[in-house]
């Protein structure tokens, strides 16, 4: 018995010298290690299936930017709870060593990871979670950004209810970190071109039951309702919208994760609904047509919003190691080229503001036969003011 | 606040309350009777909702749907209690807690792999989908109404069971001495078998009618089963009529504190349960 451990043993040794050697050989030719932080289960496993679904779609059309180099991908599930995130964040960059973590979806996950990878070496991508602070005080150069700051979308509509001519206006929103960026962002803009905010109400997260609000709101009567919600809530805000006979009487306005991936479920209740988003499906570019072709016939699913952010993700990795040929090896040299990628979105083209965000087109959209149908522009090149950060 | 204002708040707070009293029903029923605390009552609520929402959209019908998942539910209900419930009644809550836990998880993962994790909504059924107009421009959806007088029917026909008939005596004896009913030739298996599957019938009935005016997601089973459980304590646990009177004051103080106090109002419902438990330990109507 003794003796059979130590052939095993002699044999195990053997093999790993084997696989250390052909390690060092293949150095250049390591496959990039992408890690992947996003919810695979829960109330966000649609979102982080859509991300991933885009970001391969993406390294795959661009491989030959790769430069012959293979991705290595390692996927954690997250389900979006914030208490997991340092862990997984921690064993990416120490055990697997990646070269990228792309993540998350949720704010408060964003936070976590953040704490770990802020000034690490590894690249950080943050493919949707909003919390301004990512790209506010918390910047930093191995930090950044495909899809928007909390303050992004919601700001251009101020401007767009003024020229409505809406002059009072109820805000709501669940009471946490993204949707009181939301408000305040939306409240900016609007207070300063004369409008006044009359009411804000803020439900506790993740609270549904909206008919106490949605009675005040019709005993207040304002000139228009401006809300953030997403996922379920948006779901059920907007049917009891309806159902409590506001629809059609007080306009409703939102940042554009009210009608986003929910319209389905929402039915004709969502029908008239205002949003404004630095995405809209119909978008007549040809990139955004290629690309909702493309999804479709590799998934055999729809594309949304989530899996575009997934997308640009894997078009701004791919740009970036095709600019260095393949070396990533130089972290001030990767973040440069990072930092000057000009990616082809489907949303439109966007660059990068210094503190890592997209300097991105928002459009106001409009629910019309089940579609969010852009109106117009709502704002040209918006850059996130970075409030805090000193990059 | 203006009275006609405070009439619709009342209103919407006793129909929240009504919904809640069905959801605790069965989980209050259940522990009374069996001494099982379900953990995964919540997910029966979801389960009811998904299947409403699958049936909905292959038949068009809600009323079919509700009972066809009805059914399906008693038989889940049935087969859950005699696979796995059946092991716990000689042992701790803790074990208890373990198993039903572990259902939660098997019910989150067969919801996502049959109906993926998209927001879901169902209709409301045509003939109940107008609105009464109130006061000013607000306008109540009949549904809602409908719903609150389904779940007033209910708890008539819950009280009519068990105090007037014979399987209410069973439950009542073996809520309070099951040894002595079991000594009466009484067949205590087979009453727990049917007082289970009831129970997870009541939960996923409630997901049903519930359906149409919620949206159906993953996960919405476990927001739903703390409120109840908030509502089982203020009651009683194992009172029926308890889990009513609860359902209904949590209902009303949730929907004024969002009103009066917004800045409170998550956490005021665990506030009104600590101020309760502190007059009345064992809740109001506790056996």
């Amino acid at each position: 018995m003794k003796n059979k451990n130590k052939i095993l043993n002699t044999a195990l040794l053997g093999m790993s010298l084997v696989s250390l050697s052909t390690t060092l050989v293949a150095a250049e030719q390591d496959p990039i290690k992408v890690g992947v932080m996003l919810p695979f289960s829960g109330v966000y496993g649609g979102l982080g299936e859509a991300t991933r679904n885009g970001l391969k779609m993406a390294l795959q059309e661009h491989a030959a930017d790769l430069q012959g180099r293979k991705i290595e991908f390692i996927e954690m599930d997250t389900e979006a709870k914030p208490s997991r995130a340092p862990e997984i964040a921690n064993s990416l960059l120490n055990k697997s060593h990646a070269d990228f973590i792309i993540g998350p979806v949720h704010s408060g996950v964003a936070m976590g990871m953040i704490k770990v990878l802020k000034d690490k070496d590894t690249i950080m991508i943050i493919p949707n979670a909003g919390v301004n602070a990512a790209t506010g005080p918390l910047c930093a150069p191995n930090i950044f950004r495909t899809s928007f700051s909390a303050w992004q979308p919601s700001y251009p509509m101020g401007k767009v209810a003024l020229e409505q001519g809406f002059k009072k206006v109820v805000t709501l929103s669940w009471n946490y970190g993204f949707g009181q960026e939301s408000l305040d962002a939306f409240e900016e803009s609007f207070t300063s071109g004369g409008g006044e905010i009359v009411k804000k109400m803020l439900v506790p997260f993740p609270k549904t039951e909206f008919q106490s609000y949605l009675s005040e709101i019709g005993s207040i009567q304002p000139d228009a309702v401006f809300v953030f919600f997403a996922g379920g809530g948006a779901v059920k805000f907007v049917k009891d919208y309806d159902a409590m006979g506001l629809k059609g009487k007080i306009p409703l306005l939102g940042a554009g994760f009210l009608t986003e991936g929910t319209l389905e479920a929402q039915g004709d209740s969502a029908e008239g609904i205002l949003t404004t988003l630095h995405y809209a499906d119909p978008l007549k570019n040809e990139e955004n047509q290629t690309f909702r072709r493309g999804y479709a016939d590799k998934f055999g699913k729809p594309s949304d919003l989530y899996a575009v952010q997934g997308y640009d993700t894997g078009l701004m990795i791919a740009s970036a190691v095709k600019a260095l040929n393949g070396d990533i090896s130089d972290q001030k040299a990767l973040i440069h080229a990072l930092e000057n990628t000009k990616v082809k979105s489907p949303r439109g083209d966007f660059t990068f503001s210094k503190a890592h965000n997209p300097i991105q087109n928002i459009y106001l959209r409009r629910v019309e036969n089940g579609e969010n149908q852009v109106v117009k522009l709502a704002a040209s090149a918006l850059e996130d003011p970075a409030r805090g950060c000193s990059m | 606040m203006d009275s006609t204002l405070f009439i619709v708040q009342l209103i919407n707070g006793l129909q929240y309350g009504l919904l809640l009293f069905l959801i605790a029903s069965g989980l209050t029923l259940v522990f009374g009777v069996m001494g099982i605390l379900n953990l995964a009552h919540g997910s029966m609520f979801m389960v009811g909702a998904y299947l409403a929402w699958y049936f909905v959209q292959q038949t068009g019908s809600f009323a079919f749907s509700a009972v066809i998942s009805a059914v399906i539910a008693l038989l889940i209900g049935f087969l859950v209690e005699r696979t796995l419930i059946r092991q716990l009644y000689r042992r701790n809550h803790l074990d208890q807690v373990l198993l039903t836990i572990g259902m939660i998880f098997v019910f989150n993962a067969l919801q996502g792999l049959l109906w993926g994790n998209d927001p879901l909504g169902v209709d409301v059924p045509q003939a109940l989908s107008a609105s009464i107009p109130l006061a000013g421009i607000i306008e109540y959806p009949v549904y809602r109404i409908f719903v609150a007088v389904f779940c007033v029917v209910v708890a008539g026909v819950m009280y009519y069971v068990i105090s007037k008939t014979r399987l209410g005596m069973l439950i009542r004896a073996g809520e309070s001495n099951r040894e002595m009913v079991e000594c009466l030739g009484i067949d205590i298996s087979r009453l727990y078998t049917i007082v289970f599957a009831i129970g997870v019938m009541l939960s996923a009935v409630a997901g049903v009618v519930a359906a149409p005016i919620s949206s159906i997601v993953p996960g919405m089973g476990e927001h739903i089963l703390i409120t109840c459980f908030v509502v089982v304590v203020i009651g009683g646990m194992g009172s029926i009529k308890g889990a009513f009177i609860g359902a209904l004051m949590v209902g009303l103080v949730d929907t004024f504190a969002s009103v009066l106090v917004p800045e409170l109002s998550s956490m005021m419902i665990y506030i009104f349960m600590a101020f309760i438990l502190l007059l009345k330990p064992q809740g109001l109507f506790s056996s």
